[in-house]
């Protein structure tokens, strides 16, 4: 707690009386913390920007992510994600009537709740007064849905948001072909019999044939994991590196667990089975197991298998996300400051994953930070293979001249302070939901660990990116990038 | 059956058919000197894989020829001598193609069939030795794979292609004239099924690597990179490299098998194939099929067939035979000689003659939406040419949105285009009826209706309101464009653009500058076409310019034709039995009555005697009864939407015989009205040349042949010359001079022509 309270002070306005008070306790920490205070000082300016007001997290919750098609199978999006704004409510204890808005994120709409985030919340016992709307951005809908609670706080527009995401792949809405719908559309409108009967003298068998969501870019029609592997051989990633990288996630994710680390998890009373408490798709296994193991897109020869990638996840997350002087007067101490963020986007054909390479020293140099500040790095991990190319591009003094205009490469993230809480790859991608859980983890390593800045990033579909930076509390920035919602694999 | 599409192809090559041509010399195998210092093809060995690459220096193309074929061999030698080596990965170190074919030049430079057929025995004995290695060889294919290269593919055990769409397979041989000589009639059926094999063997189609995959041509597809740790296609070539490896082990260890699994649609093809009947029957049927299309004026399909009927009736020894026999006699005909000087002639009119343009045309904009302009319009915004299209009225506009947009959605049925890139495609149309952003524009083509005063009204006002850089281009059929430019304030910017209808499948353009047009507006006008997939021939302005002044006469000749009592029907299917692709009635429907009448009365102005023949009245008369041609729904046929096969329109029978004609018997066999047709045509070609309105007789052929369907196998009007006769061409003038008068007078440098017989065009 210490040292979240001290990297907040350097953070904050010197007029807040909160920093104030207990700027004199950090002084007795480690050495760890002196060389961060030595950061500090450079950006002290950089970070708290004049005239707009900061943005604080109080906390953030998230029921546990379990592989589709498990325990939540049963169950419609909104109660997810009412089951985590009930989660949301019990640790922070918020007034309900005292939120203004709330905001979720989410990737597969259920038709029949299509703003799910104003049914989750009536749900949930929040206000009939307190409006909601629902954003979609793929993998980074609920990063989405926090930078515009984000902006809503700093341009005064509201004062409390809850920010959420929610994802259900056990059930997707699955159509009726296009003609089929025309059909009975028209066949609604009809009057005479007669008409009716013509209707459906039209009606062919394949009319029956239902059209699935897309599991493809849209504009490219290549599916994600396809990209992904063949970002792979562009970066020259080999199957073995990937099935480490996963295994590295799925290691770190058991510790954590184990550990008690995963604080965000709140348990959820699903009705009619028993109280799921964890996450279930953590599942360390060996290399010679996962090498055994055949490319799940590209075939025979490929290296992106179900092991190295992300799996379908159900599940849903939300935080609470406050000014800074409204969670101060209400007593509350925020466990982090949000302090930046960016979105970029770039080729959804072959550079749809490597968006936090480009994000990242964009999203630093906006907050005159560099690599070395950042405590810890979360980052979405679609699938190893990505991951990978974008450390590796990052690392690239060739991709960042020839690609992203730069004069040097930024450099890759050191890997002890990158997911070192699992990632994606274990803990699971629930589309819509994954931002939240980003920025969660982030801010509760750098209070675990005692760090000041964190960074977050998503790749997203459609080449977009997003980055978001600096909790405060720690600061932590975050970037994120999103992915489109599709191809999520299990072992 | 499969090769219905056959030949029709033949008539209209297509600029993605990217041939670089048969002919396989490997005579000199003992050219010892040159073992050390190999420049085409070189290899070095990873693990137990010999990675072979080849890559022709000087070259953006691999093309197999003398010194790459010895060195081939020798490598191979190497490769099948070494332990160390148990496999090997055949591989092209230039982005974007394989081996392009063959090299064209050796080909020519033959003199005889046996040498020919030699050629091909030396390729056909090469990759015999390759199929039959025990050692596996594994293709990797980047890029166009075609000819020879297709054929060398095919030899090795197992292939590899990126799915990159210019990962182009085919055996465009017949557009040549000739057949593919280095085992591919023999290896095709076999590998892809005989009727795929025809179909590819007798259209010279290119396939595209998915299809190819579908159908067994390769074995896998290794997907195109993007940006990584080095340029794209640099590291995708490597990745294919790696690809090919595993599998090149894979093949050696025999833990992969080169046969593929055939699904039942093809399990149940190769077994109908196996019954002698139903071979039979499919023989007849594409033969027949391919009669039809080739009026037996092509001799290179039914070769082909010929020879894979006889590798698959008697054996492949047989059949390799043939195929090099065929393969030397085919070489040596008069059509393979046209059809080569045709595709080297559209390669030398796809460049730019006049250098880069000052300033690249990025913002075009085209006045009037009508067939014309809006297949400019169509063939610009797929190329990403901002572009404006304005007319007059919301309607017409629409029309020509419309037509726009149905173009982009064919191909995306044809699975050319994707519907996200037609939508992207169709957003750099802009359409509007004033010229809001015209300032901007660096050329204005204008395409309104053919009418001296409106064209004058148009640039004014255009000149009004665009930049000074802006280049006004005319698609005009005849008015000269000195004519149009009178009225300009800055005639060097004004230039003719001669687009052919319809647009997006015409590949011609011309165009035409005036004695006050200024090179660097040549330059921009030339960049556009070729930007917009043209091939483009640079005239000089006249009435007529080059097409249309040779096509008048020879539709004089038409008219009179009909006047003397030759049916419309009759004479199509004289002209087409000729090699003209559409009848000589059916063009004067499809370009227009009015148009043609419009034509005749302007350039018979100013020509006069010698464009005379048939009698204006049959088209006034036709125009004032609204059959207009197809445009009108009558002309001499009756056309209805959805009606394929379509009727006299009886109608005209009236005004045939009102305005008839005595026939003169001596000159109006069906051999004497096809050659009344043609010569006329072609004395008018051969004067402008003589006049300086061409540059050069290749320009002369390609826009006749691209244009205007002159018969591809005969080459175009020059060539026709020099392989015909200039002496024979100029008897048939005589004696239809004879009858008709000056209309037939030949000119001065045919005349030339006949008088020297060493005298020829193409030298």
């Amino acid at each position: 707690m210490t040292s979240l309270l001290t990297y907040t002070l350097k953070n904050l306005p010197s007029t807040s009386q909160w920093a104030l008070r207990f700027s004199m306790r950090p002084l007795s920490c480690s050495s760890q913390l002196q060389a961060a205070t030595a950061v500090q000082t450079k950006s002290k300016q950089t970070l708290a920007k004049p005239n707009i007001r900061n943005v604080v997290v109080v906390d953030g919750v998230r029921i546990p992510f379990l592989l589709s098609g498990t325990s939540y199978k049963d169950l419609m999006p909104h109660d997810l994600a009412r089951a985590a704004l009930s989660g949301l409510l019990h640790r922070t204890s918020v007034p309900k009537d005292v939120v203004d808005y709330i905001i979720f994120g989410t990737v597969i709409q259920e038709v029949k709740t299509s703003n799910v985030a104003r049914e989750a919340a009536l749900g949930a016992g929040f206000s009939d007064k307190t409006p909601a709307h629902t954003v979609t951005m793929a993998c980074i809908s609920s990063n989405q849905a926090m930078t515009t609670a984000v902006s809503l706080i700093a341009s005064g527009q509201c004062d409390v948001v809850v920010a959420g995401g929610v994802e259900l792949m056990s059930d997707i809405p699955i159509r009726h072909s296009r003609r089929m719908r025309k059909m009975m559309l028209d066949l609604s409108k009809a009057k005479t019999l007669g008409q009716r009967l013509s209707l459906i003298s039209k009606f062919r068998l394949n009319f029956l044939s239902p059209e699935l969501p897309a599991v493809a870019e849209f504009s490219t029609n290549e599916t994600m994991g396809h990209s992904a592997d063949r970002l792979a051989a562009a970066f020259a990633i080999s199957r073995l590196e990937q099935d480490e990288y996963a295994l590295r996630s799925h290691s770190l994710a058991r510790k954590a667990q184990d550990e008690g680390l995963l604080s965000d998890v709140v348990p959820f009373k699903v009705p009619g089975k028993d109280t799921v408490t964890q996450d279930n798709g953590i599942r360390p296994s060996s290399l010679e197991q996962m090498a055994k193991l055949k490319p799940a897109f590209i075939k025979p020869y490929g290296t992106v298998t179900a092991a190295n990638s992300s799996f379908l996840t159900d599940g849903a997350s939300a935080v609470l996300i406050l000014a800074e002087e409204k969670a101060l007067a209400m007593g509350y101490k925020p466990k982090a400051y949000l302090r930046d963020f960016m979105y970029v986007s770039q080729d959804p054909k072959d550079q749809l994953l490597l968006g936090p390479t480009y994000a990242t020293p964009k999203v630093l140099e906006k907050a005159g930070l560099t690599m070395n500040d950042i405590d810890a790095f979360e980052f979405h991990e679609a699938f190893s293979g990505q991951i990978l190319a974008n450390l590796k591009a990052m690392d690239s003094d060739w991709f960042a001249q020839n690609y992203m205009g730069r004069k040097a490469k930024v450099g890759s993230p050191p890997l002890e302070k990158f997911n070192i809480w699992g990632g994606s790859l274990s803990l699971g991608h629930p589309f819509g939901a994954t931002g939240c859980r980003l920025v969660m983890a982030t801010a509760n390593r750098l209070q675990k660990e005692g760090g000041q800045y964190g960074l977050v990033a998503a790749c997203a579909a459609g080449g977009q990116v997003c980055h978001r930076s600096f909790i405060g509390a720690s600061r932590k920035s975050f970037s994120w990038k999103q992915n489109r919602f599709i191809q999520e694999w299990l072992i | 059956m499969v090769a219905s599409r056959a030949v029709g192809s033949l008539s209209r090559f297509t600029a993605s058919r990217m041939l670089r041509c048969p002919g396989y010399i490997c005579r000199n195998f003992t050219r010892s000197s040159a073992l050390l210092t190999r420049t085409h093809i070189n290899y070095g060995v990873k693990g137990d894989v010999a990675v072979i690459r080849i890559n022709s220096p000087n070259s953006k193309v691999n093309t197999l020829g003398q010194e790459l074929h010895s060195e081939f061999i020798e490598v191979m030698n190497e490769v099948w001598s070494s332990s160390q080596i148990r496999s090997a990965v055949l591989i092209s170190s230039k982005p974007g193609c394989f081996i392009a074919g063959a090299d064209l030049n050796m080909l020519t430079a033959c003199t005889t069939s046996q040498e020919v057929t030699q050629i091909s025995q030396e390729a056909q004995r090469m990759f015999e030795r390759v199929e039959k290695s025990t050692k596996p060889i594994v293709a990797a294919i980047n890029g166009s794979c075609l000819g020879g290269g297709l054929e060398l593919a095919i030899s090795c055990q197992y292939r590899i292609a990126t799915k990159d769409k210019k990962t182009v397979l085919g055996s465009p041989e017949v557009l040549l004239g000739i057949l593919p000589g280095a085992g591919a009639t023999q290896r095709l059926p076999k590998m892809v099924g005989v009727p795929a094999a025809f179909d590819m063997m007798l259209t010279g189609r290119g396939i595209r690597a998915d299809r190819a995959k579908k159908m067994g041509l390769v074995d896998q597809l290794v997907e195109p990179l993007g940006p990584g740790i080095k340029p794209p296609e640099e590291r995708t070539i490597e990745y294919l490299e790696e690809v090919a490896i595993t599998f090149a082990k894979g093949l050696a260890d025999k833990k992969i098998s080169p046969k593929r699994d055939k699904g039942l649609v093809e399990k149940l093809t190769s077994y109908a194939m196996s019954i002698p009947f139903v071979r039979q029957q499919i023989y007849k049927k594409v033969e027949e099929k391919v009669r039809k299309q080739t009026k037996g004026l092509y001799p290179a399909p039914l070769k082909i067939i010929d020879v894979v009927k006889t590798g698959i009736e008697q054996g492949s020894d047989a059949g390799y035979l043939s195929e090099s026999q065929k393969f030397g006699e085919l070489a040596m005909t008069k059509e393979s000689k046209a059809l080569m000087g045709l595709y080297r002639g559209q390669t030398l009119c796809k460049k730019n003659k006049f250098g880069a343009p000052q300033k690249e045309v990025k913002q075009l904009a085209i006045l009037g939406a009508g067939l014309m302009g809006a297949g400019i319009a169509q063939v610009s915004v797929d190329k990403g040419l901002q572009t404006i299209l304005k007319d007059a009225t919301l309607a017409a506009l629409g029309r020509g949105q419309q037509q726009v947009f149905r173009g982009l959605n064919d191909k995306v049925k044809k699975k050319a285009l994707t519907s996200f890139e037609r939508d992207a495609f169709f957003s750099n149309l802009t359409g509007q009826l004033d010229y809001q952003g015209f300032e901007k524009a660096d050329m204005v083509i204008e395409a309104v209706f053919e009418d001296l005063s409106l064209k004058h009204k148009v640039l004014k006002e255009v000149e009004a309101v665009i930049p000074d850089r802006c280049v006004f281009a005319s698609n005009t059929s005849a008015l000269p464009i000195s004519e149009i430019a009178a009225v300009s304030k800055r005639p060097e910017k004004v230039i003719g653009m001669h687009y052919f209808s319809p647009v997006d499948k015409m590949q011609l353009l011309e165009i035409i500058t005036t004695q006050k047009t200024s090179k660097d507006t040549t330059a921009s006008a030339v960049e556009v076409g070729l930007k917009q997939g043209k091939v483009i021939i640079v005239v000089k302005d006249g009435p007529g310019f080059y097409t249309t002044r040779c096509l008048a006469p020879m539709m004089s000749e038409v008219i009179r034709i009909l006047q003397e009592g030759v049916g419309p029907k009759k004479l199509d299917s004289l002209t087409t039995s000729f090699g003209f692709p559409v009848g000589a009635a059916t063009l004067v429907d499809e370009v227009g009555v009015d148009v043609a009448k419009h034509v005749a009365e302007n350039l018979g102005k100013v020509f006069g005697e010698r464009f005379a023949g048939g009698s204006l009245e049959v088209l006034k008369q036709m125009i004032s009864k609204g059959f207009l041609g197809r445009k009108s729904g009558k002309g001499f046929y009756i056309y209805q939407e959805g009606v394929k096969n379509k009727n006299l329109n009886s109608d005209i029978n009236s005004i045939l015989a009102s305005l008839k004609v005595p026939s003169q018997p001596d000159v109006s066999s069906d051999e004497d009205i096809q050659y009344r047709l043609v010569t006329r045509f072609v004395n008018e070609a051969v004067l402008c040349l003589q006049e300086g309105v061409l540059a050069t007789p290749t320009e002369g052929d390609i826009g006749a042949v691209f244009g205007l369907g002159f018969p591809p196998c005969l080459g175009g009007p020059f060539r026709f010359v020099d392989l015909y006769g200039a002496q024979k061409i100029v008897d048939r003038l005589r004696k239809y001079e004879a009858a008709y008068g000056k209309q037939f007078t030949p000119c001065q440098l045919l005349m030339d022509h006949a008088s020297s017989p060493n005298k020829k065009f193409y030298q």
